[in-house]
């Protein structure tokens, strides 16, 4: 029989939404236990050393290590059991029993409640389709951003990124201020992934240029990377003959997105197909009774303050629920209209406030977030998919949603 | 001071240009008020947060991560980069700790920005601030 321990509240990953939700959970006067796979907590935070983390959930803008340790703080002055190098390889999620895996061990875990915090991943390399070798030096950002940041190795002398998402671009300067000549960006969109802020303080900043609608189309070197092909492409990024020219490079960085990390329990819980992360309530609920989830691995978050915030409120249903107090109401389904490919939650409870956040499929320069049921209108001015959409209704609006038996949001 | 600037403080992103014409300045393609000061600082002087890292010795960490805790002149960046190539410190760190008392020869201090413990050693506390 393998060791067998118990806990009121199990959190799984010590990211921003895992270690909100156990600092919630512990002030609700329950017991947490939180388990994080590496040798410590504080997740995609640590690395990301740059400032922008926080003005909402802490009123103060601040680094991602910086926000991580404040989070620490609050959970040290709490009842929270912090263990790292833990390894959740299974739960039963019926059961609520995790395996897992430790220096010491494999030992299981019974909790009245779970919550899953296991943040993202990166979009695998295989995912881009690029023909030609597979050298050293083509490497996800996140994994050239934990090199720099974290471990003290500068991975290349001259590079390229390849996507202009956040976190390219973040690293385009982090690069160039370790000494590294980034060549360019490229960006196989007509128009730039990340947020305005980062491409003039990243890129122009430093005189990097930024290629729209181009794309990678070849790669070659044997052993290390020698140079990649780069072509114009149209709108269904179909390169454009005689466009193609070949740059010397020793490292290509992909920022190809992020995707929800899900696989591993995905079995057995819902997974909505467009967010690509956990089905939940607005009380951040899965499909599966007294099993919650949080943060990246329900859909890809822009700001850390919605990734706590959501954590915050996992935290305390799943330490109500652990204590057998029943705080989940009726419920309705969520249908996205148009316009719209993030959105979250997929189900609206009747006893918690929703919380709605939506990524627009296109940047629209006018528009109107529409709750057709709730006859609620937002209009907003310049979004743009970069930057998710946030709408909040009070719980004593909701009731009109019992009428018809769902909730559809539309972007007009 | 002439030039176009890309407003960065919400969302629109509006292109602001500003041109000399005799003693006045023209300020325009700004959509609302806070564009016109932020094209005026850009040009006379850009400045900006900068955070990096530093080396450690004896840590459990080979690394530390800092930030200026204010804007700095932009222009100097790069060689504030370069003097703080060669700078390591000794751990224990706590978030907060002064690193570099003046990087910028303005007073701006370098700030720790995690925590960093001796090799071997427990974690120096921080207090919650
Ligand atoms: C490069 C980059 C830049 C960003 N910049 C900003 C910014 O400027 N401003 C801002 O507000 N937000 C920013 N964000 C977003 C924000 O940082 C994230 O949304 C947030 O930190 C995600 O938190 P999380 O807890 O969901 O996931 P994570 O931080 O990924 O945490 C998940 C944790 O779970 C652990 N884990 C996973 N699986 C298991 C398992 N099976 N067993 C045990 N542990 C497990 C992982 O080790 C990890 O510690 C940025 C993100 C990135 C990647
Ligand atoms: S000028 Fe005003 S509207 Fe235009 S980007 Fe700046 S803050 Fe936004």
């Amino acid at each position: 029989m393998l060791k067998r321990e118990k806990t009121d509240v199990l959190v799984i990953g010590g990211g921003a939404a895992g270690m909100a939700c156990a600092l919630s959970a512990a002030k609700e006067g329950v017991y947490v236990t939180l388990l994080e796979r590496e040798s410590s907590v504080g997740g995609v935070l640590n690395q990301c050393i740059h400032n922008g983390f926080g003005l909402q959930f802490y009123h103060q803008e601040l680094t991602g290590p910086e926000f991580a340790s404040r989070l620490i703080d609050d959970m040290n002055m709490e009842n929270v059991k912090i263990i790292s190098q833990s390894y959740v390889r299974d739960i039963d999620v019926r059961k609520r029993v995790a395996q897992v895996l430790s220096p010491d061990g494999a030992y299981e875990i019974q909790a009245g409640a779970l919550v899953i915090s296991t943040g993202a991943r990166e979009r695998p390399f295989g995912s881009l389709l690029i023909p030609g070798d597979r050298p050293a030096g083509v490497m996800p950002a996140g994994v050239a951003q934990r090199y720099v940041n974290l471990e003290n190795r500068i991975p290349a002398r001259k590079a390229m990124i390849l996507g202009s998402g956040d976190i390219g671009l973040i690293m385009a300067r982090r690069l160039t201020l370790e000494g590294v000549e980034v060549v360019s960006v490229l960006e196989r969109m007509s128009y730039p992934g990340g947020l305005t802020r980062n491409i003039v303080q990243c890129l122009e900043d430093f005189d990097i240029p930024l290629h729209l609608s181009t794309t990678v189309t070849g790669i070659s070197g044997d052993g290390r990377l020698r140079s990649v092909e780069i072509s114009k492409v149209d709108e269904n990024f179909t390169p454009v003959p005689g466009t193609s020219r070949t740059i010397d490079v020793d490292a290509l960085i992909l920022s190809a997105g992020l995707l929800p990390q899900v696989e591993d329990f995905s079995d057995d819980l819902e997974v909505d197909p467009m967010n690509r992360g956990f089905l939940v309530s607005n009380t951040c609920e899965s499909s599966t009774e007294g099993v919650f989830a949080a943060g990246n691995n329900v859909a890809i978050f822009d700001l850390v303050d919605y990734v706590a915030a959501e954590g915050w409120i996992a935290g305390r249903h799943a330490a109500l629920f652990s204590r057998g107090v029943n705080t989940s109401g009726d419920r309705v389904p969520v249908f996205r209209g148009k316009n719209i490919s993030v959105l979250v939650p997929g189900i609206v409870d009747m006893e918690e406030h929703l919380r709605l956040y939506i990524r627009l499929r296109k940047p629209m320069e006018k528009g109107v977030v529409v709750l057709k049921e709730l006859k609620i209108e937002k209009k907003f001015s310049y979004g743009v998919p970069s930057e998710m959409i946030q709408l909040v209704v009070n719980r004593d609006k909701l009731q009109p949603l019992m009428n018809y038996g769902k909730l559809t949001v539309e972007v007009q | 001071m002439e030039g176009h600037i890309t407003c960065v403080i919400c969302p629109v992103g509006c292109k602001v240009s500003v041109r000399k014409e005799g003693v006045q300045y023209t300020i325009e393609g700004n959509r609302c008020a806070r564009g016109e000061e932020y094209a005026r600082n850009e040009l006379m002087m850009p400045k900006r947060i900068l955070t990096t890292s530093i080396g450690v010795s004896n840590g459990t960490l080979p690394l530390v991560s800092v930030k200026t805790p204010r804007p700095i002149d932009r222009a100097r960046i790069k060689e504030i980069m370069k003097e703080i190539k060669n700078l390591s410190i000794a751990a224990p760190v706590a978030v907060g700790d002064t690193v570099v008392e003046d990087i910028d020869g303005e007073g701006t201090p370098l700030l720790a920005t995690r925590a960093v413990s001796c090799n071997g050693g427990r974690e120096k506390t921080t207090l919650p601030t």
